[in-house]
């Protein structure tokens, strides 16, 4: 049952993939193909382009992913948790409680080395 | 079986094809994948079909809330815009930026529209009858959402665009954060209820509490609901936090160097996406295909499950068409220093309520109080906070001599 359920995401997901591919293939049939040096010159404003965009950027960004990645994972851990929640006894309750309150420890850990904070 | 059954519970249709086919002397294996692609079709069909629907409505809604009249020239009230866009779309030429990253900047929009694709499957609209009723169906939804993160910062970077690539990097961003809150406030509706299968958390809130209250999950945990609507105006990209397609500032985000159907797909995932986050918000908080008499007759469902949906959307709307953006630092700040701390107190409000007594009626009451509470308590901390850094910035100015404010 839980299986066959997984055939039908697998048939959704190639069908899905293929699709958005399928309308490019019928839009090329029936558009325009003339491009030129200005029209296929990076858009910026106007002006001509300057530089190349894939420079440095910013590491807040980076520090924000980190963060998430340590919460997205908690969450997955804890999904299962929350499941078999209503036929776990105190203990586990208890356990589900330690492993929230050190996640919230670095919430605080990171609030406090001003990581969450955007400069 | 006859027709009237069907019409009274639609839900049968699938069990009765598939008996049809094995009748027939069909393999079970043959049944099953007919039964599948059919299903597959016909939820790709809806997708798409209630995009032309959704875009024509939320542009006129819009124009109507901000006094305009919005759309009113093909067709009746406008209603052929949509298709006149896609005829237009389909005939504009496809501009493939120089320098641009080919692979990525070709498969950034089949992303997007794999996404809401995926999604689709767990909506259940009417009681069994659903996609794909997964064991897993929340985890699963918040993966797919995932996608929608890495498709839109695929486009940017392949776009070799700078607006586009600080578009790209605002989505992950932005994107990222707000998953967090919105998981955990599913995690806590999923505490309450037992089980992430959407057909069966639909199910669950049919139980009435005290005998006569509707158990919905909004009923239950108030805050909760509230962070997943929060963060599902972020998850689909609506003013306040439409950061990542701010006009002003950034032009149009990742999309920007795109043009014909490619665009469009963009333009189909945003409105499907937000259509898709109100039916998991009416399908976890607000017991999605339950309401009176739903038992006796299971396609009443279908017109509760719309009714709900589409009112949650007209509220995305209404925030989207009211509000001006937020600034990035202010978006972030929010979600991490106030959204995230806050869903945690609310999964151990509801990890704690569930178990204080062996009644389910007496402790959803505490649930409930106690969310009414951790909403008011930090309503009062956001307050304070607002007015000290006011105070601060009134300080900072230089003094005025005739001002008495």
């Amino acid at each position: 049952m839980a299986l066959a359920n997984f055939q039908f995401i697998l048939i959704l997901a190639l069908v899905g993939i293929a699709l958005p591919f399928i309308g490019v293939g019928v839009a090329w049939l029936l558009r325009p193909k003339k491009p030129n040096k200005l029209k296929t010159s990076t858009y910026e404003c106007g002006v001509e382009t300057y530089g190349d965009a894939w420079s440095q950027f910013k590491a807040q960004y980076y520090l924000f992913a980190l963060i998430f990645v340590i919460f997205d994972i908690e969450a997955v851990f804890l999904f299962p948790w929350a499941v078999a929640y209503g036929g776990l006894g105190f203990y586990a309750l208890l356990q589900a409680l330690i492993f929230i309150f050190l996640l919230f420890d670095g919430l605080v850990y990171a609030w406090k080395t001003d990581a969450l904070s955007w400069q | 079986m006859n027709i009237f059954e069907f019409i009274r519970d639609p839900s049968q249709i699938g069990p009765w094809f598939h008996q049809l086919l094995l009748s027939a002397g069909m393999q079970e294996w043959v049944a099953n994948l007919i039964g599948d692609v059919i299903g597959v079709l016909l939820i790709v069909g809806a997708v798409l079909t209630s995009a032309i629907f959704l875009i024509w409505l939320e542009r006129k809604i819009a124009a109507r809330l901000q006094d305009r009249v919005g759309p009113n020239r093909a067709g009746p009230y406008g209603l052929l815009q949509t298709l006149a866009d896609i005829v237009k779309l389909l005939t504009k030429e496809d501009v493939t930026p120089d320098g641009a990253d080919r692979v990525s900047f070709n498969l950034a929009p089949a992303l997007m529209v794999m996404q809401i694709i995926m999604v689709a499957a767990i909506i259940p609209i009417s009681a069994g009858l659903i996609g794909a009723n997964l064991s897993v169906g929340l985890l699963y939804f918040i993966a797919m959402s995932g996608i929608a993160s890495i498709g839109a910062l695929m486009a940017g970077w392949a776009s070799n665009n700078k607006y586009a690539l600080l578009g790209g990097f605002r989505v992950v961003a932005q994107l990222l954060s707000y998953e967090i809150p919105l998981a955990f406030s599913l995690l806590a509706a999923v505490i309450w209820t037992g089980t992430m299968a959407t057909n069966n958390l639909a199910m669950q809130q049919g139980e009435l509490l005290f005998g006569f209250i509707p158990g919905w999950n909004i009923l239950v945990m108030p805050f909760a609901a509230l962070i997943f609507f929060i963060a599902t105006l972020a998850e689909g990209e609506r003013a306040p936090f439409d950061l990542l397609e701010a006009e002003s500032e950034i032009v149009a985000g990742p999309n920007i160097e795109y043009s014909g159907l490619k665009f469009a797909w963009f333009y189909l995932q945003f409105f499907v996406n937000s259509l898709l986050l109100a039916c998991i918000f009416t399908t976890v908080f607000l017991g999605g295909w339950q309401g009176p008499f739903v038992d006796q007759f299971p396609l009443l469902g279908i017109v509760y499950f719309f009714v709900k949906s589409l009112l949650v959307l007209l509220a995305l709307m209404w925030v989207r068409a009211t509000y001006p953006r937020l600034r990035i630092d202010q978006m972030m700040t929010f979600c991490w220093k106030v959204l995230v701390p806050v869903t945690l107190v609310v999964v151990l409000i509801v990890a704690i309520g569930a178990r204080i007594t062996p009644d389910r009626s007496i402790n959803a009451v505490i649930i409930s109080g106690a969310n009414i509470v951790a909403l008011l308590v930090t309503l009062g901390i956001i307050g304070r906070s607002l007015r000290r850094d006011v105070q601060r910035r009134k300080a900072a100015l230089p003094g005025r001599s005739t001002a008495q404010v």
